[in-house]
């Protein structure tokens, strides 16, 4: 049995002139220790896909599984960690921010719970700025607070929605090895959701791929061989063109052009 | 326009170079400190109370020019007058008659401020019912309640604290629901990730990320309460036996003493700014300034 399970899952949600099909009949399954990544272009459902395995958006099709049990409601088995800065408490000190969801859930003694933040602090190399306020840190650092929030709790799964998305070249980069060494370390089971290539293949090491508007399963991919040490290789080029084909080249399609026609008239 | 004939490439370009530093030391030290008496200058309280002794000056020097007590009494005749009501407890007993009827009607409309907002923020309908109370009642001043008040609860602090509750609670309810409106959807997702609910999510997340909304609304509400409370007691303070500081100012009145007129005034606005630059800033210090939630 995988740790993850998605079976059938329609995703829809109201705006308020439309009802929006997000996800249409999507599977997939989440192993222990996976690192699994969600591709599509935006408006592919992903986003949405995640917020409902965090127990935010009921499907209205299918279901969603974690060690066997349905999915209800949000819960501290599957921490997200969101692309916003301000899913930090900007009231709390960075140990505040990582104390505060052991001490909200009471999983772990008073004690234990401060030595596991100072450890999780330590690992993301933010000892020096343990006293701080969250307005004091830079976009990184805060993400790495994130992270450490989240890993902290000892979750099932860690959901990353877009995590590097609004940080700038050099830090998004930074932060990827990063999260590839904590995984090394620890290997804690990821599913994260972006909208690039590259970052798919660098962080996962299976890669769902899925089409837009709605978001449907266009292909399953294996990445475990694909990191920082061969992106020179022809065959991390090749796999790339793969994608890009995946995800762009265009397929008989039966609802893209009424769906194209919905996203005009919006 | 200088145009580069082919197989001449560096012909237009500009070199390259990279040199030491200048040498920097003629400018003296990079960092020093300015001259002690500039910076007393520009200190923003030598600043404040330099504009205080200024005007305390120009009311000294006006009084005495115009030289009628009755009319504009000099700052020493006022300070005397506050120093000996001081020293004979008139003036502390009044003003804590004052503060006591404050206390209670303040804590009673941030109470109901907060029912409201519960109600308010637990339905749509709630929503719209606390916006349609507020914006009837918001632009209603307290003291045009002051009559109504009179007949219903008679001579007494049960009226003042009527208008008082009056005062503080809409500027408070209507601050509190928009700051709960403007907390980031992130931080709620957040919140509800960790297994909050109910009351524990509105204690541990919504309050504290939308305490800068609510501070201002306490500050409002404080304003507004203090005006009421000291206009409400110059309209019936006449038959209660001990009256507060609005009394105070209407006794004095009464009897034309201008200097305890002008020392019951000086007693408000003290209060006022030792509330408001004392108490407010020292929580705004340690909470919304210190997490970055405002500047």
């Amino acid at each position: 049995m995988s740790l993850l399970e998605v079976e059938g899952v329609t995703l829809q949600y109201k705006t308020p002139r439309h009802l929006v099909t997000a996800a249409y009949k999507v599977d997939f399954a989440v192993d222990q220790s996976d690192r699994y990544v969600i591709l599509g272009p935006s408006g592919c459902g992903k986003s949405t896909l995640l917020k409902a395995v965090g127990g935010f958006m009921r499907p209205v099709e299918g279901t969603i599984r974690i060690r066997g049990t349905e999915v209800s409601e949000p819960g501290p088995d599957r921490m997200m960690v969101f692309q916003e800065f301000e899913q930090l408490m900007p009231w709390k000190t960075v140990l505040g921010n990582v104390l505060f969801p052991m001490r909200a859930t009471g999983k772990f003694p008073r004690a234990a719970a401060r030595d596991r933040a100072e450890a999780a602090i330590e690992t993301v190399r933010l000892t020096k700025f343990r006293d701080a306020y969250p307005h004091m840190l830079s976009g990184g650092m805060k993400m790495r607070v994130a992270i450490a929030r989240a890993m902290v709790l000892e979750p099932d799964i860690l959901l990353m929605d877009e995590p590097f998305a609004a940080l700038d070249a050099l830090t998004r980069r930074a932060m990827q090895q990063e999260l590839l060494s904590l995984w090394q370390q620890l290997r804690f089971t990821v599913l994260f959701v972006t909208h690039s290539i590259e970052e798919a293949m660098l962080i996962g090491s299976r890669i769902l791929v899925l089409t837009p508007h709605p978001g449907r399963v266009r292909a399953e991919l294996d990445a475990d061989g694909f990191g920082f040490d061969t992106m020179d290789r022809t065959e991390f080029g090749a796999m790339s063109k793969r994608i890009h084909r995946l995800l762009f080249e265009p397929v008989a399609d039966p609802v893209a052009p009424a769906a194209m026609a919905g996203t005009l008239r919006q | 326009m200088s145009v580069v004939a082919p197989g001449t490439p560096d012909a237009g370009r500009r070199p390259e170079f990279e040199r030491e530093p200048l040498d920097a030391r003629g400018i003296g030290e990079i960092e020093r400190p300015l001259p002690l008496i500039e910076r007393i200058v520009h200190d923003d309280t030598v600043q404040r109370v330099g504009i205080l002794l200024a005007l305390v000056l120009c009311w000294e020097l006006y009084a005495r020019w115009l030289d009628n007590a009755l009319l504009f009494p000099t700052f020493t005749e006022t300070m005397g007058v506050f120093g000996r009501d001081i020293a004979s407890g008139v003036l502390p007993d009044r003003i804590l008659t004052s503060l006591k009827s404050l206390a209670i009607g303040y804590a009673a409309g941030v109470a109901l401020a907060g029912v409201f907002t519960t109600i308010a923020v637990a339905s749509a309908v709630g929503t719209r019912l606390l916006s349609t109370l507020t914006a009837m009642f918001n632009p209603l001043p307290a003291i045009a309640l002051l009559p109504l008040a009179l007949i219903w609860f008679g001579l007494g602090i049960p009226s003042l604290v009527f208008v008082i509750v009056h005062s503080v609670l809409w500027a408070v309810a209507l601050n509190t629901l928009s700051g709960f409106r403007s907390v980031p959807e992130t931080l709620r997702m957040s919140g509800r990730n960790f297994g909050l609910k109910g009351a524990r999510y509105v204690g541990l997340i919504l309050i504290p990320a939308a305490f800068p909304s609510i501070l201002a609304g306490l500050k409002i509400g404080w304003a507004f309460a203090w005006r009421t409370l000291v206009a409400a007691e110059l309209v019936f303070g006449v038959s209660s036996r001990s009256g507060g500081l609005g009394w105070y100012i209407f006794e004095a009145r009464a009897e034309l003493e201008t200097a305890r007129v002008f020392a019951g005034l000086f007693a408000v606005i003290i209060i006022g700014l030792v509330i408001e630059a004392v108490i407010f800033r020292t929580i705004e210090a340690r909470t919304v300034t210190l997490w970055g939630m405002q500047r």
